[in-house]
Order: C-alpha cells, then structure tokens, then sequence
C-alpha cells in the first residue's frame, strides 16, 4: 500500500473541497447583495477573491508535487487531472461572482426597479448543479455527475428567457437600459456558473468511469 | 523480421507448484509487450516458456501451445533451434568474464558452427551498432574483455550478443533494473527502435517503463493472466480491479 501518496490524495481532495466552499460561498454573497442590494457585501465578495485565487494556486502545486513525485496511475490519474480541472472551475466560479458583485454595485446608483428576470431562482439553479456537481465529487458518483447536465439544460433555457424579456424591456422604456444591462449580464454570468458545474460533471465521469464525455464526445479512454 | 507468438492454454509446473494457469494470448509481430505483475506472479516463468528455458531445471515442465509465427516451439523445433531464434536478455547483464567484447558477440554464432571471419566482423559490426555500443567500444572490440565495460554497457552488449544471431524474438527479463536512470534510458531507447525489427517481450517491475516502450500490456497475478491490453488502456483505465489495485499501489 502506498499510504502517504493516498493520504496526500485524501488531503488533495479536501483542500479541493475547502476551495468549493469558498467558490459556492461567493456566489450565494453575490445574490445576496442582488437581492438587498446591499453594497457591503458586494466588497465581501470582492475581497474573498484573493483567497480563493491562492487556493487555487496551493492546490494546483500540490497536484503537479503528486504528478512529478508519485508517477500515479489509472484512476489516481485521472482523479489528480480532474482535480486540477475542477480547481479551475471553481476559481471561475469565484469570478463569476465577482462579476456580478461588480454589477450590483454599478446597480446601486439606479432606482430599485422590478425587472422582468428571477436572478434569484437562476442563481439557485446554478448553485444547485455547483451543489450536485460537487456532492458527485464527494461520493465518486458518475450517475449523480449525469444529472448535471439536465439541470443545465434548464438554466440555459432560464437564461435565454431572461435576455428575450430585458432586451425587450430596453426597447420599451430605454431609460431602464442601464439596469437592465446589468441584469442580463448577471444572467448571464449565472449561465457560465451553470457551465462551470457541467464541466465539474464531466469531470468526475472521467475520474470514475474513465470516460471523456466533454462535448458531447463518445468517451475516447 | 519479428514474429508473432500465440499461446494456448500454457501451464507450467515447477515440481507441485502450479505457477502459469491457462494461459491464453496473442503478442503481436514486431511490437513491444510488457509484463507486469508482483513478484511471484509468473511472469518470468511466462517468458521462459517462450523460448523453453523453463525445462531446463528438472522438477519444471509445462503442456500446452506456444506458437512462434507458424512454429510450435514444444512439438515441431528443438530447444536449441528455439533459442536461436528466441534472444534473451537478463536483470543482470551476464558478459562471458575472459572473453574480448568482440568474443562476447558472437559466442552465439560461434556455438552455432560460423567461423568466417568476414561474417562476424560484419556481425559484431551490425550487432553493436544495433545495440548503440558500437562508437563507444569500436577501438577495443579485441583489447577490452567483455566485464571491464560499465553495467550500462554490458548490459548493452548483452543485446548486441543476443541480436548477433539474428532472431525473431527478444525477451528481456527486468533489463534495466540493475541500471541507472542514464543507461536505463538508452536501454528503454534501444527498444523503441528494435522492436520495429524485433517482436520485444519485456518483463518489468517498473511500470513507467511498460508505459514508455510497450504498446501492450499482460498484467500477470498468482500465475494467471489477469488482463492484457494496449498499454494505454491498463494505465490509464484498466478494465479488471486487481489491474488498477497493482498499479495505483493499492495491493495487499
């Protein structure tokens, strides 16, 4: 038994589970801060991004060490890889929030209106498939990992129903453009959230199943 | 040219011991096979079956059908035909001590009857060069004995002397193991390059060298074998779980 090389995986993977905390974190501020508009914790978000930015760096040397010292093989590979893979993502979910930390803040300076577009039922949805895209991670669940992609599915659909209603919301009243703007970009960054889970899903399929499923590629491994 | 070897239902016996159990596999023509699996586990005895040096040792025998190309090595050739065609190379290189380099070469074609010496100038020329020896020992083939060459080096003109006789198959049994990462790499480059001339059979415990030079892979286990593949298949996603337990290091 190799334990120390699996020991550093456990922990790899707990430093990697610690990241997602702090990503799905940002982005449950982030709607927060929409939904109260609240400006204070938009600068929690904000200055959240280093740390996660960091972590991201900790976690990628940690599995290139595992790579250049353990030479690992089969599914500790493929898990270190996907490991790697998720990091990013999670990083990018973490600017995604940051994203949409900054257009609540430019929101801040235009009256409070009701806009056509559920942000916050778009960003449950997208929180839900980062949630179960992850919990598919914790349990080395390929299945699990498939629901994703259903999910995103809808959050597509969800996002293009709100471009269709804001863009014809800047026709009628143009003078609600600059609120609209940024909603539609909020939604939009909770579509690449939405994205960012799929590609955690397929991640863990190749992890598990050693299969490539990414665009929708039949699995080449 | 290589040849293919196809082996049917082989089992070895040393006294009681059953240490191969219906083997079954095809290694392809001019390609390099590896071996793995933990000590004990039967591939060596795999590999001297293929060229019957298992039934030297008196308490050893082994039934069943090993076929080099169209040959069955056990009904329709004699050992010593086989070995001829069958080149061997060891863990540790085995350099006759008194001979001249030059001599080591060509102790094979020699015990087979050549005694031109055109020939085996040309011989030792070709094999050394083969073995990428030759720049390096072409001044002392006469002067230098065989043992006072570095590990690397005999290991090498251990090569040069199994491929002077010109065989099919190369079976190699841990040949870099003994080595240093430098000499184990011209030895892992030295069979990249044979083994578009040379079916290579190579027994292995270190697996990043099967993933370097072979194209497939037999995973041996308590004398069976439990899966043979393409060598990016058993490394990257193994089909049988013992396969993926031995090489992740999560055996026993």
């Amino acid at each position: 038994m190799r334990v120390k090389f699996h020991q550093s995986l456990d922990e790899l993977k707990e430093r990697l589970l610690v990241m997602a905390g702090m990503a799905e974190q940002a982005i449950q501020r982030s709607i927060e801060a929409y939904r109260t508009r609240d400006l204070s914790i938009c600068e929690l978000v904000l200055h959240s991004e280093p740390a996660i930015n960091r972590l991201e760096r900790e976690i990628d040397q940690l599995a290139l060490d595992l790579l250049a010292m353990e030479q690992p093989m089969a599914i500790d590979l493929r898990f270190i890889l996907s490991v790697i893979r998720i990091n990013a993502d999670l990083e990018r979910v973490g600017d995604q929030a940051v994203n949409i930390a900054i257009r609540v803040r430019e929101m801040g300076a235009f009256a409070n209106i009701d806009l056509p577009v559920d942000i916050p039922k778009l960003a449950e949805m997208a929180s839900a498939m980062v949630r179960k895209a992850l919990q598919a991670f914790i349990e080395g669940d390929a299945e699990m990992a498939d629901s994703v992609f259903l999910m995103d599915d809808q959050v597509d659909k969800m996002n293009d129903a709100a471009y269709y209603a804001l863009s014809s919301l800047i026709k009628e009243k143009p003078e609600l453009t600059p609120q609209s703007l940024n909603a539609l970009i909020i939604s939009r960054n909770l579509e690449r959230v939405g994205d960012h889970a799929t590609n955690i899903a397929e991640d863990v399929i190749f992890w598990v199943r050693g299969a490539d499923v990414r665009h929708n590629a039949t699995p080449a491994v | 040219m290589g040849v293919g070897i196809l082996v049917e239902d082989l089992n070895a016996w040393y006294g009681s011991n059953h240490t191969l159990q219906d083997i079954n596999l095809h290694i392809p023509a001019n390609h390099a096979t590896a071996l793995i699996g933990p000590s004990g586990c039967g591939k060596s005895t795999f590999v001297r079956c293929l060229n019957r040096m298992h039934e030297t040792n008196p308490i050893a025998r082994a039934t069943g059908v090993v076929k080099m190309g169209e040959v069955d090595i056990y009904r329709e050739a004699s050992p010593v035909e086989i070995r001829r065609r069958v080149g061997m190379v060891f863990q540790r290189p085995n350099p006759f001590p008194t001979m001249s380099i030059y001599d080591n070469v060509v102790s094979g074609l020699k015990l087979n009857g050549f005694r031109n010496r055109r020939i085996l100038d040309e011989t030792v020329e070709r094999s050394l060069k083969q073995a990428a020896l030759w720049e390096e020992v072409k001044d002392d083939l006469k002067k230098k004995s065989g043992a006072s060459l570095s590990g690397g080096q005999q290991q090498r003109m251990c090569i040069a002397r199994a491929l002077a006789v010109d065989p099919e198959v190369l079976l190699m049994d841990e040949p870099a193991s003994a080595l240093d990462p430098v000499s184990t790499s011209k030895i892992e480059d030295l069979i990249f390059q044979l083994k578009s001339q040379y079916t290579i059979v190579i027994v292995t415990h270190n697996m990043q060298q099967a993933a370097r030079v072979a194209e497939n892979t037999g995973f041996f286990l308590n004398g069976k074998l439990v899966e043979f593949d393409s060598t990016h298949k058993i490394f990257t996603n193994p089909h049988d779980k013992r396969t993926e337990d031995y090489i992740t290091g999560r055996f026993g």
